[in-house]
C-alpha cells in the first residue's frame, strides 16, 4: 500500500518532516518553504505556514526533532534557522555561511546543537550557537575538498561528517567544534578526530573516476556508511572489521539522487528511475537488489495497436499519446526520508520529486 | 556600452585557466592503474581461429583505459571493431551473455566508439551489438560511457 499526494504541479526538491511526522515542510523549488498540517480525517493537507525569507531557490530543509528548529539554505548563500514562538509563528534567524557560491544541502547533527551545509565553493559549514554573543558562529572545512559538496551526513556519534563531492570522491571529515565539545568519541574510521575538518578516510567513486556524488548516508551504527553516484553505481564503505573496505555494485538503471539506510543491513536508493529500490547488504558487504518498492503496472491495455488509434482518432480527433510512466513518480525522485520506524528499522519511508508528488511507501519488513 | 559584435572568438578561452584552484583530476590515480593495451598478433591469430569470443574478451580486458597515448588508443579501437564486426549477428547474444558487468561497460563504450568512425555496414553490426549489451547493461552502462572519464 502507498499513500500519493500531490501539492500541486511544482517540483518538490526537498522535503523534512516534524518529529511526529503531522507537519511536513517542502519546498516549491523557489525561495519559500511551505508548511502543511496533514487532517487524517479528511486526508488531506492544510497550509499551515509559509517561511519566506530567501531570495533564491531553497537547495535544502533539515527539521531537528528534539528541539523542534527547522534549518534551511539556498542559493543566496545563506542559512536560516527557524524557531516557533508560543503564538505559532516560525520567526528566522540569520546565520552567515561565509561562502561565495550557492548552499547544496544541511544537515542538523544528531544531537541538535550545530549543522553543517555544504556548498558551490568547495567548502563545508560547520554552524554552532555561540550564547555569550547569541548568534551562530560558522567554522570552513576547506582544504581537501576539490568541487561542490552535493550531500553530507553526520555520524550518530554527533562529530563525523561524511560528504560526498562532485570531485568523484567521498570523504569522512572530523565536524568537532572544541568551544561547544569536549572530547572526541573513539570510531573504527580514524582518531584523527579531534580538530575541525582532519580528513579521516576518503574514497573514491571508481578506478575509472566517472560518477560524481549525488549523496551519502550513514547507518544507525555508524560504521558503514553508502553512497550512490552518477554512473548509476552504490557503494558502501564497511568499517565493522577493522579498516574500511569497499564494495561497489553497478546497477542497470539510470543514476540514483537518494540514498538511505532502512535497517543495519538495507538500503534504499531512488532517482532517476524514478523507483525506489531496496538493495540489501550482506556480512561480506556483498549489495544486491531486493527488489523494487514500486510494484504498479502499466494500465492494461496501453499498448499500441492500430485499432485503438484509429478509434481514438474517430471519437477525440485525436491521437491518444500515452506519456504516463509506470511507476507511481512521474519524474525524478530527489529525497527520502523515513517516515515512522520500530527499533531502528524504517517501516515507512516518504519520498519526494520532480513531478510535485510526496508518496509514502509501506515496507514489507519481512523481505530483507 | 559595449559593441555587439559577431565575433564568437570569446566564447572559446578556457576563463578557468586563470582560476588559480580549478579542479584537476587527480594524478595519482591514473598512475595506479597499470597501463595495458591488447596484443594485437594474439587476438589477430584467435580470430583467424575462428574463436571471435576469446579475442574479445581478451581486447576488453586489456583496453587501454589509463595511457594518454592517442595512438595506442586508436589502435586497440580499430582491433576490437575488428573483432566485433567479424562476429556473426546470430553469434552475439550468447558472447554477451558471457561477460561480466565490467566488460559488458567497456564493450558499450567501443559500441559508441564505433559509431563514430562509420564503415560500410558497421553501424548496421553495431547496432545489433548495442541491443544485445543493452539488454544485458540496462540503462546503467549507457549512463557509465557517458559519465566515466576512463576512454576507450
Amino acid at each position: 500500500m502507498v499513500e500519493k499526494y500531490s501539492f500541486g504541479i511544482d517540483p518538490i526538491p526537498y522535503h523534512a518532516w516534524n518529529n511526529n511526522k503531522q507537519q511536513i515542510a517542502v519546498t516549491p523549488n523557489n525561495q519559500e518553504i511551505r508548511i502543511y498540517q496533514q487532517e487524517r480525517n479528511v486526508n488531506d493537507w492544510t497550509l499551515r505556514d509559509i517561511l519566506n525569507k530567501h531570495d533564491l531557490r531553497v537547495t535544502g530543509i533539515d527539521w531537528a526533532p528534539k528541539t523542534n528548529r527547522i534549518v534551511t539554505c539556498s542559493e543566496d548563500r545563506d542559512a536560516y534557522v527557524w524557531k516557533q514562538g508560543s503564538d505559532k509563528k516560525w520567526t528566522p534567524t540569520q546565520v552567515l555561511l561565509r561562502i561565495n557560491r550557492a548552499a547544496t544541502c544541511v544537515k542538523w547533527s544528531p544531537d541538535e546543537n550545530k549543522f553543517a551545509a555544504g556548498s558551490g565553493a568547495r567548502i563545508i559549514s560547520v554552524c554552532y550557537f555561540e550564547q555569550a554573543n547569541d548568534w551562530w558562529v560558522s567554522k570552513h572545512i576547506k582544504k581537501p575538498i576539490k568541487s561542490t559538496v552535493n550531500s553530507i551526513d553526520w555520524h550518530p556519534n554527533n562529530v563525523l561528517l561524511a560528504a560526498g563531492c562532485c570531485d568523484f570522491k567521498v570523504k569522512i571529515f572530523s565536524g568537532f567544534i572544541k568551544e561547544i565539545e569536549e572530547n572526541f568519541p573513539i570510531t573504527a574510521w580514524g582518531n584523527k578526530g579531534n580538530t575541525l575538518g582532519n580528513v579521516l578516510c576518503e574514497f573514491t567513486n571508481s578506478p575509472y573516476i566517472g560518477g560524481w556524488i549525488h549523496c551519502v548516508s550513514f547507518s544507525n551504527d555508524g560504521n558503514r556508511l553508502c553512497w550512490v553516484a552518477h554512473d548509476s553505481s552504490i557503494s558502501v564503505a564497511d568499517v565493522s572489521h577493522g579498516s574500511p573496505v569497499v564494495f561497489k555494485l553497478r546497477t542497470d538503471t539510470l543514476p540514483f539522487l537518494s540514498c538511505l539506510w532502512i535497517n543495519h543491513n538495507a538500503i534504499v536508493a531512488a532517482g532517476h528511475g524514478c523507483c525506489p529500490m531496496l538493495y540489501s547488504v550482506d556480512a561480506n558487504n556483498q549489495i544486491r537488489l531486493v527488489c523494487k518498492l514500486d510494484r504498479s503496472q502499466k494500465k492494461e491495455g496501453s499498448g499500441l495497436s492500430a485499432m485503438r488509434k484509429f478509434q481514438s482518432l474517430d471519437r477525440q480527433a485525436k491521437i491518444d499519446n500515452d506519456t504516463m510512466l509506470e511507476t507511481i513518480h512521474q519524474n525524478s525522485i530527489k529525497s527520502i526520508q523515513i517516515y515512522s520506524s520500530i527499533n531502528s528499522t524504517a517501516t515507512k519511508l516518504s519520498t519526494t520529486g520532480l513531478d510535485g508528488q510526496l508518496v509514502i511507501w509501506n515496507l514489507n519488513v519481512n523481505v530483507y | 556600452m559595449a559593441k555587439n559584435t559577431s565575433s564568437t572568438a570569446f566564447r572559446k578561452i578556457d576563463v578557468d585557466q586563470y582560476n588559480e584552484d580549478n579542479f584537476k583530476v587527480d594524478e595519482t590515480m591514473e598512475s595506479l592503474t597499470p597501463s595495458s593495451f591488447p596484443d594485437e598478433a594474439e587476438i589477430i591469430s584467435l580470430i583467424s581461429l575462428g574463436k571471435s569470443d576469446e579475442a574479445l574478451i581478451n581486447a576488453l580486458k586489456n583496453a587501454p583505459f589509463s595511457t594518454k597515448n592517442p595512438q595506442i588508443k586508436e589502435k586497440a579501437l580499430r582491433l576490437t571493431l575488428k573483432v566485433l564486426l567479424s562476429i556473426k549477428p546470430s553469434q552475439i547474444e550468447e558472447i554477451v551473455s558471457r561477460l561480466d558487468v565490467e566488460q559488458i561497460d567497456t564493450l558499450m563504450k567501443y559500441i559508441y566508439k564505433g559509431f563514430e568512425i562509420p564503415s560500410d555496414g558497421s553501424s548496421a553490426h553495431l547496432l545489433v551489438w548495442h541491443e544485445k549489451a543493452f539488454a544485458v547493461g540496462g540503462l546503467g552502462c549507457i549512463i557509465r560511457v557517458l559519465t566515466d572519464n576512463k576512454r576507450v
